[in-house]
């Protein structure tokens, strides 16, 4: 694993954090959309 | 269920309202299956040892990016068809979740390309044909932002996104017109997985996930965009 740490956990953190950042700017979005 | 009654924006924003929380629930479900068998199940693959792992990513997300395309062109076709106004709010909820599908297929890919095949990228059919991928959804986007008027907006974001249909077999035969470096598809449907059952469970898991996620932020977007237009 520690070989290919940095691929596969480069690989699976971006990801998590382009559907966090989606989810935080939907959000802030819908916020925007209802005032 | 006359579904009709849903065609107009008025109508679909309280329905979108009311199952879009359901398919994030079971889009949160499946990825933690998914992540489960993949992680803790499927075992370690033979050649590529664990790095194999970011196909439970890079596979579905690559998927979705072209089906989430499909579905957008369809969506942007009934609209320049029958002119209905919630088309083009569905295709314009569908494009960032796609392109960020897109990038996702492309930065996975990149990762697992470098430690099997050596390197990060190279121009091969496949890969240029899924970067062309995301131009066209960024295209759509910067299209559609560009020109103030809603309809016309969704009309001019309609036809590009009707002729970059042309790109999505070309992404899906690339691996077999050309000789490309990238390999053929894991899973077909006329000749099955070329995997082990594990690693097939996690895939589909993950897959299943990334489809309820895109329709649950596409379905709030849109109740977005109805109301950003007044429409709601």
């Amino acid at each position: 694993m520690s070989d290919y740490a940095f691929y596969l956990w480069g690989a699976y953190s971006v990801t998590f954090v382009c559907l966090v950042l989606e989810i935080v700017f939907l959000l802030k979005r819908k916020r925007e959309a209802k005032a | 269920m006359n579904w009709f009654w849903y065609a107009s924006p008025q109508t679909f924003y309280p329905l979108a309202g009311r199952v879009a929380p359901w398919f994030g629930f079971a889009a949160a479900l499946l990825a933690a299956a998914g992540l489960y068998v993949g992680f803790f199940v499927a075992p370690t693959d033979a050649q590529q040892g664990e790095v194999y792992r970011v196909i439970f990513i890079h596979v579905p997300a690559a998927w979705l990016s072209m089906f989430i395309y499909l579905v957008m062109a369809g969506w942007a076709a009934l609209g320049l068809a029958f002119n209905t106004r919630l088309s083009g709010m569905m295709a314009s909820a569908l494009a960032p979740t796609g392109a960020l599908f897109t990038f996702i297929a492309l930065w996975t890919g990149s990762l697992w390309g470098r430690p099997t095949w050596g390197t990060y990228w190279v121009w091969d059919a496949r890969l240029t044909s899924e970067l062309v991928l995301l131009f066209l959804y960024l295209g759509f986007i910067a299209l559609q932002a560009a020109i103030d008027d809603p309809r016309r907006a969704d009309r001019a974001g309609a036809l590009l996104a009707i002729v970059g249909v042309v790109n999505i077999p070309i992404i899906h035969y690339s691996v077999v017109w050309w000789n490309t470096l990238h390999q053929g598809a894991s899973v077909s449907v006329t000749k099955g997985a070329s995997m082990q059952s594990q690693m097939l469970t996690a895939m589909l898991l993950m897959a299943l996930a990334f489809w309820m996620y895109s329709i649950a932020v596409s379905l709030v977007r849109v109740r977005c965009i109805i109301r950003e237009r007044g429409e709601a």
